[in-house]
């Protein structure tokens, strides 16, 4: 048969498409990752919008460790002794250092020293998702802000735009820098960074943040949209303070000094 | 005599560069798939050992359940996977594949290891080192 370069093109094309076609039929597993489907927990909540009140009346020195404990504990967070590559979900910082913009040089010592139980705000229009190139950082239906580790880079955009000093980044394999390793929370790995996940492992079965749990009323945590919520109340009837207001960045903590 | 020396040298090569082929009828053993271990004190107390969706499908497709469970658990907070058979799973590597699989090494490594794959779960995932200690 002479061949020219019509019919071989013609026949060229044909081969190629028949072959594909073979080859997407032949393996179901492109359609389909899964052969199940997913379900909600029993007690997750789906329609609320998380935020927290932190009373500082009530929480002193000795409940601000069990927050920090419990939480670095149970999430596996390395306690390295170095400003610089130290690693935290929650700690404790000065009234200077949270409200700059409300400090003067004639306020009481009493406020001034005070430890104030310090965390990622969660904020409702988050910077950090905003900068974050591969989506690692997002904000899910309940206005959690959290971290898919399995995405993150390490490229550290959102610690510079992050305005609260929230984020931590693993300078140092983690693994070496914990006593003990709780098996059932991951840890993290050298080169990403981290923050509070306001416990949404926890929210997602319907129990509450571990810092919650154990403050003892030093804490009060729910739907911030429910005006009849212990957390809207809260707010509603003390005078609250919230981190740096004028960014624009809408945190969802708020303080009773 | 020129030749016939690049033809012998053209056999050995042949025969050397064909050696993970032919070795595996001259000792069956070298290829052939590893044994993985279900010996663990959580798969011994059921009375049918069952996985969270048949074995044929998780030995060819647990990557990709793990894959969609990440998604599923960590962005969507959906955390319970209902499997073919209705039967539902708490989605988690740590809390629910390795309560059974408590045996690292004798399971996920070795298959691993024979198909030269190198997942980086262990990055983070904290495999079980002791039998049953991912409780």
């Amino acid at each position: 048969m002479e061949m020219n370069r019509r019919k071989f093109l013609k026949l060229g094309t044909a081969a190629v498409a028949g072959l594909g076609v073979a080859a997407a039929s032949s393996n179901p597993a492109v359609a389909a990752a899964v052969n199940g489907s997913y379900k909600e927990s029993a007690g997750k909540k789906s329609d609320v919008t998380w935020g927290m009140v932190i009373d500082m009346k009530k929480m002193d020195e000795a409940t601000l460790n069990k927050c920090v404990e419990a939480c670095h504990k149970f999430h596996n967070v390395p306690n390295i002794d170095s400003k610089k590559d130290e690693v935290k979900w929650i700690w404790g910082e000065t009234f200077e250092h949270l409200f700059l913009d409300e400090v003067h040089d004639k306020m009481g010592d009493k406020y001034k020293d005070m430890n104030f139980m310090t965390i990622c705000n969660h904020c409702a229009e988050p910077v950090c998702v905003r900068v974050c190139p591969v989506k690692a950082t997002f904000m899910n239906a309940q206005g959690v802000v959290g971290m898919d580790m399995h995405r993150c880079i390490g490229c550290r955009n959102c610690m510079a735009a992050c305005p609260y000093g929230a984020r931590s980044f693993n300078y140092k394999n983690p693994r070496l820098y914990l006593d003990e390793i709780n098996p059932s929370y991951p840890t993290r790995m050298k080169g990403v960074v981290e923050k509070c996940n306001f416990c949404s492992e926890r929210l997602a079965v319907g129990e509450l943040p571990l810092c919650v749990e154990e403050a003892g009323g030093a804490i009060i945590f729910g739907d911030i949209n429910d005006p009849n919520s212990a957390v809207s109340k809260a707010i509603a009837d003390n005078f609250t303070l919230q981190r740096r207001t004028n960014l624009g960045t809408k945190p969802k903590v708020y303080y009773i000094v | 005599m020129k030749k016939t020396n690049m033809i012998i040298g053209l056999v050995i090569f042949a025969v050397l560069v064909t050696v993970p082929f032919w070795s595996s009828f001259v000792s069956p053993a070298n290829g052939a798939a590893p044994e993985v271990s279900l010996d663990t004190p959580a798969i011994n107390q059921m009375a049918e050992p069952k996985c969270v969706e048949d074995v044929e499908w998780m030995r060819a497709h647990h990557m990709d359940l793990l894959n969609d469970w990440k998604v599923e658990v960590v962005r969507e907070g959906t955390r319970v996977y209902v499997a073919a058979d209705g039967t539902e799973h708490l989605a988690s590597l740590q809390n629910t594949c390795f309560e059974c699989h408590s045996n690292y090494e004798d399971f996920c490594l070795k298959c691993h290891t024979y198909s030269n794959v190198n997942p980086t779960c262990w990055d983070c995932h904290v495999e079980p080192t002791v039998v049953g200690g991912a409780n």
